[in-house]
């Protein structure tokens, strides 16, 4: 089981958390103006790195709030965890 | 006036009994004013909720604070549990309105979303250890500290006290948090003499 740190509640059990999938993709400014193929890549278009992946959590079970947090996809460890708005910390 | 009926209160003799038996004292503290409030902890609104309840808003996450008959449980970072005696919804809920004085504030009873266990006494943290995660020792989780986590897969608020802790369970979650715990202290609880231990 993972040991995920929320920023406000501190290391609690991977149960307590819901996955939201990619952090930081844009809501498109005129989604009007989108093509089809444009809209189906925001909608369901996704990064899947092997390697440091910035992605959203939602401490369900606890104090409730989304956050992000970058996670090696290859290894589990989790690098950092911010705040939803902060931009995405760089991890060396 | 319709009956009240506490959500474990059936469970009052079985958990007089393990208590008696040696094991943690486990009871229920049934209707417990609970009231949600929602507030950005930087407004106006927040410091003339902290003057009207006697008590500022704990903001630091998971702690709690005591003023009065009330406690205030953090429950997010701009979510707070106001905890009181029964019957003290009304009165409470007006004075936070009051004051609120307009500004984007969210108070709601929410007294019958939950009820209230005591797990108390030296076999308490041994007992949560059975089905919760959280490090529960003094050192980490002493009085003042309160948290929102799992127990046995149940979504409790467990709050610290001096020889215990406060459980808030939902209603509809209650009989089986309740028969868990009994089950948990099984093995801490001396059947009565003559009586064979449970296998």
């Amino acid at each position: 089981m993972l040991l995920i740190p929320c920023p406000w509640c501190g290391p609690r059990d991977e149960a307590e958390f819901h996955y939201g999938g990619q952090a930081h993709v844009a809501y498109p400014e005129d989604p009007a103006a989108l093509s089809d193929e444009e809209w189906a890549r925001y909608l369901f278009f996704r990064d899947n790195p092997k390697g440091l992946f910035a992605e959203r959590w939602s401490h369900t079970a606890g104090c409730r709030r989304w956050f992000n947090a970058v996670r090696d996809t290859a290894t589990n460890e989790i690098h950092a965890v911010y705040r939803v708005g902060e931009p995405r910390p760089v991890i060396a | 006036m319709a009956e009240r009926r506490s959500p474990a209160a059936a469970f009052a003799a079985r958990f007089e009994a393990a208590s008696a038996g040696g094991g943690p004292r486990l009871a229920e503290i049934p209707f417990l004013t609970q009231i949600d409030l929602r507030v950005d902890p930087k407004s106006p609104a927040a410091e003339r909720i902290g003057t009207a309840i006697g008590v500022p808003l704990p903001l630091e996450p998971g702690t709690a604070v005591r003023g009065g008959d009330l406690t205030v449980l953090w429950l997010g970072p701009d979510e707070w549990l106001l905890l009181g005696p029964d019957g003290a919804a009304p009165g409470l809920v007006e004075r936070l309105t009051e004051a609120a004085a307009g500004e984007p504030v969210s108070v709601v009873d929410v007294s019958a979303q939950r009820t209230t266990l005591v797990v108390a006494g030296e076999r308490a943290r041994d007992v949560l250890a059975h089905g919760c995660a959280l490090d529960l020792h003094p050192r980490v989780f002493g009085p003042g500290r309160c948290a929102q986590t799992t127990l046995a897969r149940a979504g409790v608020v467990l709050v610290a006290g001096e020889d215990g802790f406060r459980m808030l369970v939902r209603s509809s979650f209650a009989a089986y948090v309740a028969e868990w715990l009994l089950d948990a202290s099984l093995e801490y609880v001396t059947p009565p003499a003559g009586e064979a231990a449970p296998a």
